[in-house]
């Protein structure tokens, strides 16, 4: 679904990401993981094609298609949907218009009430949003929106404990989107997780570790994740690569 | 009271703002009083005018209509009893207007507001019964028809105690109108208890001039609520409408919406004196700049303990060409007072035009949803006719779709 090939990123005017090669099938979740400010954030802004990154080398292809410089909203055309960590405000645009907007399915509007969005819809997005309410209301316009291939950049982070269920139920529902019994996750995603809580939701395939712009080594989620909580990043780090 | 030698005398006084106006370059307007009651005697052209300003040629949605071209009368209309609705002229007849009749203008103020009284212009006549509520709109309308001449109006509107109306006055030019002079004097009053939304929304030639001059009175918590928007090229605007919050618990909200276009020159100001313990004003004004001149100013006055006001200016530029200007100014002489401003000048955001196109909408389609959010965000309840009016404007001036 996804072949990222020797990308590398400049941001601000720094390179933030020098040469990363990543591979996601049909119906994968992976998760990044790795410290603050080592490109995670920078490498799903990329795969989006959001303005601040620029691709200085490598490429990006996504279902055969070499989307490396194509505009942002052609790649959400074809089904890349992002939930931003820090998404802007926007004054004046209600939730309810855009979400109205991006439906392909008109009934979205009346399910605010199950992602406990239907009083914000009248509000500008993202306006005086708590941490938990902009996550609910990134999920609502994903799921309006039905993308194919889901960037979640720390789908959990600022949510409360109440409503981290509801999070993590909604991006179960969006990756596995008309599946039905265990036919399996149709959509595919990639997945910043600090804390692996949203783990227990969705069940990732595989794991990265992104570490000064480099993937470092990767394996089965629960182990990495068990590694860094046991060791920190620089020694899980050390450890695998010695075992690559 | 002025005498009229010493209002003469202001015949030359410029205005404080905006480019000077040569009254001598303009005829004042034919006065050619002929009144009708069936809109059908109004010619399609004229409705179709109307109808750009938010004015509707029908009765059914609203309480009344009155309509001007040039300096005179040419359809009334009134469907209430609670309504007093007729030319000024013919209400100096009917009453002693003293108490009204410049008292929150000074007809010294410029050489418009002298013209205006020293021409004894006529204009509309609006007043509402004490405690009675006129549930649907009056509209109003000012058709400036000749081209290089002057129209000169004067309007009072008196909201009596514990009445409430609403006002959409709609301002446009005949087809042949290209560069003329519109000159509106408007005193209001907003008796205790009262409450009056009045929307004015401009759309005239390119080179045409403007120069409104209101002032608002209001009562012990009485209401005033003013919507002010331009979307059409124009000459030029200027405006500084005055509100005095004298009754305690009086409040004002003032919104207006303007773009700038190339050749145009908007300076749009508002000042509001809260003179009452426990007075408030708001003051919210969005404006777009696409080459033209564009100012926003707002002067907040605290004179009485208890106060609270706001003052909003933000502005988007769109191009380099043109100027922005935001002038935000708020004056106290009491301690207890809670008065604050937030002005911004700036393009559209980077960010946010990406955050909607990576739900899929193109750039033109982000961009628009922006700006029209940005427009219709300055003020609540905005009519739906408007809101296709924005719309419009924003397609013309291709501001995204």
């Amino acid at each position: 679904m996804l072949k990222i090939k020797d990308l590398h990123v400049e941001a601000g005017g720094k390179e933030i990401l020098r040469g990363i090669n990543l591979e996601i099938m049909d119906g994968q979740t992976s998760v990044l993981f790795g410290p603050n400010g080592s490109g995670k954030s920078t490498l799903l802004a990329a795969i989006m094609g959001l303005g601040h990154c620029k691709v200085t080398k490598g490429n990006i292809v996504y279902n055969g298609v070499d989307i490396t410089n194509m505009p942002i909203d052609e790649r959400a055309r074809m089904g890349i949907g992002m939930m931003m960590q820090r998404p802007p405000n926007i004054v004046g645009v209600k939730l309810k218009d855009l979400v109205r907007v991006i439906s392909k399915d008109d009934s979205v509007t009346d399910r605010a009430n199950e992602f406990r969005m239907d009083n914000f819809l009248e509000r500008d997005i993202n306006v005086g949003f708590s941490g938990g309410e902009i996550k609910r209301s990134e999920l609502l316009q994903l799921t309006a929106q039905k993308p194919k291939f889901v960037l979640l950049d720390e789908p959990e982070s600022g949510v409360d404990l109440e409503s981290i269920d509801l999070v993590g139920k909604k991006v179960r529902e969006l990756l596995y989107e008309d599946s039905h019994c265990d036919l399996g996750k149709t959509v595919s995603a990639l997945v910043i997780t600090h804390t692996g809580q949203i783990l227990d939701h969705i069940g990732a395939d595989r794991a990265y570790i992104l570490n000064d712009g480099h993937i470092k080594c990767s394996g089965r989620p629960t182990d990495l994740l068990k590694d860094i909580r046991e060791r920190g990043y620089k020694e899980c780090i050390q450890c695998r690569m010695v075992k690559m | 009271m002025q005498n009229g030698k010493d209002v003469k005398e202001s015949l030359n006084k410029k205005a404080n703002y905006g480019p000077d106006v040569n009254l001598d370059d303009y005829k004042v307007g034919t006065y050619t009083p002929e009144i009708t009651n069936d809109i059908d005697d109004v010619s399609d052209d004229v409705k179709k005018r109307m109808v750009n300003v938010g004015v509707m040629p029908c009765k059914t949605s609203r309480s009344g209509t009155i309509f001007f071209i040039d300096n005179g009368p040419s359809y009334v209309s009134s469907e209430s009893k609670d309504l007093e609705l007729l030319p000024i002229r013919e209400a100096a007849k009917k009453y002693d207007l003293s108490e009204y009749l410049w008292k929150a203008v000074d007809p010294g103020k410029d050489k418009y507001t002298s013209k205006t009284y020293l021409e004894d212009s006529d204009g509309y006549f609006i007043r509402v019964k004490a405690g009675k509520h006129i549930k649907t709109p009056v509209q109003t309308c000012m058709l400036l028809n000749r081209n290089k001449q002057m129209q000169n109006l004067h309007n009072i509107i008196i909201v009596e105690e514990n009445a409430s109306l609403e006002v959409i006055t709609g301002c446009t030019t005949g087809k042949h109108a290209h560069e003329s002079l519109h000159v509106g004097v408007s005193e209001t009053y907003v008796k205790d208890g009262g409450s009056l939304k009045f929307s004015m929304i401009h759309n005239w030639s390119q080179g045409t001039h403007v120069r409104p001059r209101s002032g608002c009175i209001v009562g012990r918590n009485a209401k005033f609520v003013n919507n002010y928007i331009i979307l059409n090229k124009v000459g030029s605007v200027q405006s500084y409408p005055a509100t005095y919050l004298n009754g305690e618990g009086a409040s004002a909200k003032y919104s207006s919406i303007c773009l700038g276009h190339e050749g145009s020159d908007i300076d749009m100001g508002c000042l509001v004196e809260l003179n009452a313990p426990g007075t408030s004003a708001e003051i919210i004004s969005r404006s777009i700049t696409l080459g033209g001149r564009m100012v926003a100013r707002g002067r907040l006055v605290g004179r009485a303990p208890g106060v609270k006001a706001h003052l909003e200016c933000r502005s988007l530029v769109l191009n380099d060409a043109g100027l922005t200007l935001a002038v935000p100014e708020l004056e106290s002489t009491v301690a207890d007072v809670e008065m604050t401003h937030e002005a911004a000048v700036g393009k559209i955001a980077r960010d946010q035009v990406e955050y909607l196109m990576m739900r899929g909408l193109t750039e033109d389609e982000a961009v628009g949803m922006i700006v029209r959010g940005f427009l219709e965000g300055g003020i609540s309840g905005l009519p739906p006719e408007l809101k296709k009016d924005i719309d419009d404007a924003i397609a013309k001036a291709n501001l995204g779709s």
